[in-house]
């Protein structure tokens, strides 16, 4: 299923916290073109939590591969990477449906 | 849309820790259409419609899944009740029919598929007999295919031929899966009222009035639940109320958002969701946790069955503002052998068929993956169903009766049933037989409530 328009997405990052992090997962979403519009991040206790916004309006493969992608990432960095659309957040936090 | 740091993680805690996931994807499919010329060629045109309409089922599920974060449990297929298509054939050609879909749901790639049964509630025809005759053949011989006997309705009453026949069928279905606990019992379904749209198996069926294919999603998570409750010990019953209902809420959009996507994906329209919490064996994904959380010291104890109204009727609270699609079952299920904590209760003893039978009077379904001596009466089985049936028809609501009489089991011998079916202890039954009452045959008049005219 291609994604593309205005269609946006969010990463969340949870792990141990070590340099490099944001640095990893910038440039495997560059390499697709994926363009981060914001980032939030904390960390509590030694453990690390971030969460990207992005936009896959540019990305160059199908979201559902560019998911496992990002998987395979944290997986190689000791890190739990997902990415999911931004449609299910939006549906589990608003009354309102509509995507932004 | 500003979404909070928060927000996010509370949904990646959802997936990662609490269990939260959609049990089912189902596609409900006509099949109406297939019993128009020689019932010799039917088993070919059913299976050539479920290659066409569900081939893609599979990939488009996983994808979403993919997509979304949201783990998808099941993929299956509800099919148009198969009495109302089988026209002349014979019990082997039914058997025959049965092997067809299940060779095809294997090949589509499907968990279940639901809809070999028979409307029944107020009268037989020819047909009907065949299909239930055939059942425990049917289910034994195949793997994946499940039934539905829908044997009561306020509207109609309750069937008492068809419940009648009903002890010795499970009884052979029972013996011909010996080997494996009876499980082709756990593939049967008989309900009062039952849904056209629902979901769940084993007792999903496409009924008569539904359209050709729509997509139905079975949510799930209790695990959710659970999680907010311990969050939150001190809460009165209102604030438990709202907690359950916000995590209703939110259950169902992630599960309505994933039938859009699948409906989009397969160019059908989206069927119903069905707003039901769907324990799995797994520990915290229990409905029986949940009502031990909101303060019963054991499962079963007085009290129990106050809190599971708590529970359903804050469900249906959360779900119907979360969309305006709810269909199906829609309520807290309590299943014995898929809910670890429903079992352990069941094998201390604090939890019986009695309370189960009181439960059901406030919940979504009924008798639900019950174990039950091998060597039980047929009229016995029967009987527990008549009781069963008799709730819901005269309560107006939707009972079912899924129970398995375990050969060789006695009380307390515990019994595994594989993968989401889970495990259970073999539960006493009420010593004494409805036989007589069970021979003097006919129909329970429908009740006074169905005269709403």
């Amino acid at each position: 299923m291609a994604e593309g328009g205005h269609e946006r997405a969010v990463v969340t990052v949870l792990g141990e916290d070590r340099i490099g992090i944001i640095a990893a997962v910038s440039a495997q979403l560059a390499s697709r073109r994926v363009n981060i519009m914001d980032i939030s991040q904390t960390t509590v206790g030694g453990i690390f939590s971030m969460v990207m916004w992005v936009d896959l309006a540019a990305m160059t493969v199908p979201l559902d591969a560019m998911v496992q992608e990002m998987e395979e990432l944290g997986q190689r960095l000791g890190l739990i990477i997902q990415m999911r659309h931004m449609a299910i957040f939006a549906a589990m936090h608003r009354l309102d449906r509509e995507e932004p | 849309m500003n979404l909070s740091h928060r927000e996010i993680l509370e949904t990646v805690e959802m997936v990662q820790t609490l269990n939260l996931d959609v049990r089912t994807v189902t596609l409900g499919l006509s099949l109406l259409d297939c019993a128009q010329g020689d019932s010799g060629e039917l088993k070919e045109r059913v299976r050539a419609k479920i290659l066409r309409h569900a081939g893609g089922l599979v990939a488009a599920v996983r994808s979403v899944e993919r997509t979304l974060g949201v783990p998808v449990a099941n993929v299956r297929l509800s099919l148009t009740p198969v009495a109302l298509i089988a026209g002349d054939l014979d019990e082997d050609g039914i058997l025959e029919l049965a092997a067809a879909v299940d060779l095809a749901a294997a090949e589509v790639g499907l968990d279940f598929v639901g809809g070999f049964g028979a409307l029944v509630a107020k009268g037989t025809t020819p047909a009907d007999e065949r299909v239930i005759r055939s059942l425990p053949r049917v289910l034994a011989e195949t793997r994946h295919v499940c039934g539905a006997v829908v044997a009561a309705s306020t509207a109609a009453g309750v069937n008492v031929e068809v419940v009648r026949s009903l002890g010795p069928i499970l009884l052979d279905a029972a013996h011909r899966t010996r080997d494996a606990g009876g499980v082709a019992c756990a593939k049967l379904v008989v309900f009062a009222n039952a849904v056209e749209d629902n979901p769940f198996m084993a007792g999903a069926f496409h009924g008569p009035s539904e359209p050709e294919a729509c997509i139905h999603v079975g949510v799930s998570g209790p695990g959710v639940v659970l999680g907010a409750l311990r969050r939150h010990p001190a809460a009165s019953i209102p604030e438990l109320a709202d907690i359950i209902k916000r995590c209703a809420f939110q259950i169902t959009r992630a599960g309505e958002l994933v039938g859009e996507r699948v409906a989009r994906a397969l160019k059908v329209p989206v069927g119903i969701v069905d707003l039901s919490l769907a324990p799995t064996s797994a520990r915290g994904d229990s409905v029986g946790e949940i009502l031990m959380e909101m303060g019963l010291d054991r499962l079963g104890t007085h009290g129990t069955t106050a809190a599971l109204a708590i529970l359903n009727d804050a469900v249906k609270r959360g779900g119907a503002m979360a969309t305006d699609r709810v269909g199906g079952l829609s309520g807290a299920f309590i299943p014995v052998s898929e809910d670890a904590a429903m079992a352990q209760a069941a094998a201390a003893g604090d939890l019986t068929l009695e309370k189960l039978e009181a439960m059901t009077a406030v919940c979504s379904v009924g008798l639900d993956m019950i174990a039950v001596p091998g060597d039980t009466d047929a009229a016995t089985l029967s009987a527990i169903m008549l009781d069963e049936l008799c709730i819901g028809m005269v309560q107006g609501k939707t009972t079912g009766i899924r129970i398995i009489p375990v050969p060789g089991a006695r009380v307390g011998t515990w019994v595994s049933f594989g993968g989401l079916l889970g495990q259970a202890p073999v539960m006493a039954v009420r010593p004494g037989s409805a036989r007589a009452l069970l021979t003097r045959g006919g129909r329970i008049p429908a009740p006074l409530v169905a005269l709403h005219n």
